[in-house]
């Protein structure tokens, strides 16, 4: 074997720079390493930018990180400024986890009249900590089964139900000289749908946040694919912090991405966003989106309408769980939920794991409208 | 094209990007460097964009630089085996052993084999340049059958046996990034992110594609549309639909409406929402109006 001392001078640096990415976090394997080697031979390394070019070619490091990995390259090869500013600048841009997204609006004021509005209304809403446990256990072992399904191209063999599997009709008549036995089936897979939850992190849901957060953690371990996302005045998502299976771990986690804790609410700015990131907006289609919020929006709501619209376009079923619903006082009244009613399918209660729990592995039942529901009861 | 030829080609990336500009595709220097190293390494090349930044035009203007056929595989959720590798023609099949009577036949003859794209590769790789389209949209187990492909260029039928490339073929896949690509697969790959190229290099695609529209007209047709891009619309407009637009605002000004109109009344060839459309339609003719200057 040999050791890296080993290798030809010149190779040292670029070895060195793989080194320094893994250190920050970026997946490099060993061959992407030889590769980039390879590369840097190929090109004859006539100018500093071939070495750039080698290294984001055969490195491949995601879109989303790629100015922090030009930093780093900088810093290594040009030895300027530190790169400890490098990916910092991405937090500062209100969608995370993307790259080229715009922040026009600057950050809004972290007090928020809306927090002691509601936490009054909070006090209502019983929480019951032993029993959450349990309860999330059982979710995410049901959830996979219980999340509606659609019918895949892919298929099966089966006994019952379903169209000719004519390979394998084929090699039987063969085999059976001719005869035609019994037909052979095969008939298209049922694959659950997509779970997405957008969670609101705002001070008005200061008191639930924690919990759906655990709720979030459950889902995303239970359900074949879940995406989560937080909103307050950004857009954050943390599908990848809470894929770590230990809860405290992936909350730790989420929790260091998420930098608009318990500040304002700006829900329709934020769903827009979450909208014009195609990669985002394409895993809405035909998913259960879960919107966890009280739906207090600051501001005027004409743009929470839009959005709203939009995504139950995309959406197999949009559904808002408010904290607040669990009152049985409580009525869609405010004019923003006036205003999104018609849009959501179901507006239910989210002010307890419990509820929420029992919803979402109810989503497969079909359901009347959320409108309707609630004209009925007003 | 036999391999002394390919190495002549790609002799170099500027050399790359100069047969691509021949071929009427504009490459910036990173994409030409990946199609470079791609070849030359011998790897698959992965390129990831929004959609309309011209990943496919990319993967024609490669086949037609190597003079090759494009086999294009679109992906779509639920695609299997059966359209990527082969399939058998049954109904072919019976009608033989029908035919054959008493007399053997093998039913597993190439006459019965349909070929779909990969195998169609695997068969001529020194013809046929294999475009993976879209493969974001496949389903997860597809990119590992597909994972398995790239690393072996191999196909194993049960009846036949196993298929091996006689020499490594050129595979090109796009990605529109609507969901994360497995990192095996992209470890695998020479990679590329194509963006939105600047107002400058928007104008030459223009004045390339679209032969009837001036350079005037071109340049403020880039300009606008870096503009419109920057606000957050559904869907960002496309390369294609800027040369579109610019085509189609010609003939409306070749129709008799003057410039800003012109453009104002094309603007359904460029942006395709209705809600886009509301959002920048206050503000389009202050866009247009500055764009031209």
């Amino acid at each position: 074997m040999r050791r890296p001392e080993d290798l030809p001078r010149p190779a040292a640096p670029f070895l060195g720079f793989a080194r320094l990415l893994r250190s920050h976090a970026f997946a490099i394997a060993p061959e992407q390493v030889t590769s980039f080697m390879q590369a840097v031979t190929l090109l004859g390394s006539r100018s500093m930018n071939d070495i750039r070019e080698a290294a984001l070619a055969t490195l491949a490091p995601s879109p989303d990180r790629r100015g922090e990995f030009e930093t780093h390259f900088r810093a290594y090869f040009y030895s300027d400024a530190k790169p400890s500013i490098g990916g910092k600048e991405e937090d500062e841009t209100r969608v995370k986890d993307e790259r080229g997204t715009r922040d026009k609006e600057n950050q809004t004021a972290r007090q928020e009249k809306g927090g002691e509005l509601s936490s009054a209304l909070e006090q209502l809403s019983s929480r019951n900590f032993q029993r959450d446990a349990d309860e999330l256990g059982q979710f995410r072992r049901k959830l996979a089964s219980a999340l509606p399904a659609r019918r895949s191209f892919r298929t099966t063999r089966t006994r019952s139900r379903g169209a000719l599997d004519l390979r394998r009709s084929l090699s039987e008549i063969v085999s059976a000289d001719g005869d035609i036995p019994s037909p052979l089936l095969r008939r298209r897979q049922a694959v659950s749908r997509k779970l997405l939850l957008l969670i609101d992190v705002s001070g008005s849901m200061k008191l639930h946040t924690a919990d759906y957060l655990k709720l979030a953690h459950a889902a995303v371990q239970g359900a074949d694919r879940a995406e989560v996302f937080t909103f307050g005045t950004r857009l954050t998502r943390i599908t990848s912090a809470l894929r770590i299976r230990d809860r405290e771990q992936a909350l730790a986690r989420a929790a260091a991405l998420v930098d608009d804790w318990d500040g304002g609410t700006r829900m329709g700015p934020t769903l827009l966003a979450f909208l014009s990131v195609p990669r985002f907006s394409a895993f809405a289609r035909g998913a259960c989106v879960v919107t966890l919020s009280d739906g207090l929006e600051r501001g005027s709501h004409a743009e929470l309408e839009i959005a709203m619209r939009r995504l139950s376009a995309r959406a197999f079923r949009l559904s808002l769980a408010s904290p607040l619903a669990g009152d049985p006082r409580f009525r869609p009244e405010t004019a923003a939920l006036r205003a999104i009613l018609p849009a959501l399918d179901d507006l239910v209660d989210g002010s307890s794991v419990k509820s929420l729990t029992d919803f979402i592995l109810s989503l497969a039942r079909p359901a009347p409208a959320a409108a309707s529901i609630w004209k009925r009861i007003s | 094209m036999t391999s002394a030829d390919v190495a002549e080609v790609v002799a170099s990336p500027e050399a790359i990007a100069a047969r691509l500009a021949a071929s009427r595709y504009l490459a910036d220097d990173s994409l030409a460097t990946a199609i470079f190293l791609a070849i030359r390494l011998g790897k698959p090349l992965l390129l990831e964009g929004a959609p309309g930044v011209g990943k496919t035009e990319a993967a024609k203007a490669v086949a037609e630089l190597l003079g090759r056929e494009l086999v294009r595989l679109q992906c779509y959720e639920g695609i299997d085996a059966g359209h990527a590798l082969y399939e058998w023609n049954y109904q072919r099949q019976l009608l033989a052993i029908r035919h054959a009577g008493e007399h053997e036949i093998d039913i597993y003859d190439d006459r019965f084999l349909i070929a779909r794209p990969l195998l169609q590769v695997l068969r001529a790789p020194e013809q046929r340049v294999l475009l993976v389209d879209e493969i974001d949209r496949s389903d997860h187990e597809f990119e590992a059958l597909l994972l398995e492909f790239l690393s072996d260029f191999q196909i194993s039928i049960p009846e036949r046996g196993t298929i091996r490339a006689a020499t490594q073929p050129i595979v090109i896949l796009t990605s529109n990034r609507t969901r994360e690509l497995a990192e095996a697969l992209r470890r695998r790959c020479v990679y590329h992110w194509i963006g939105y190229p600047d107002a400058q290099r928007e104008a030459e695609i223009i004045m390339l594609r679209a032969r009837g529209v001036a350079e005037a007209t071109a340049r403020a047709v880039a300009n606008a549309v870096q503009e419109i891009r920057a606000r957050p619309l559904a869907k960002p407009p496309g390369i294609a639909e800027t040369v579109e637009w610019a085509n189609a605002a010609t003939i409306l000004e070749k129709g008799g409406s003057p410039w800003p109109q012109a453009f104002r009344r094309a603007i359904g060839v460029l942006i395709k929402d209705e809600e886009d459309l509301s959002a920048i339609a206050p503000e389009l003719g202050r866009i247009v109006e500055e764009a031209l200057g």
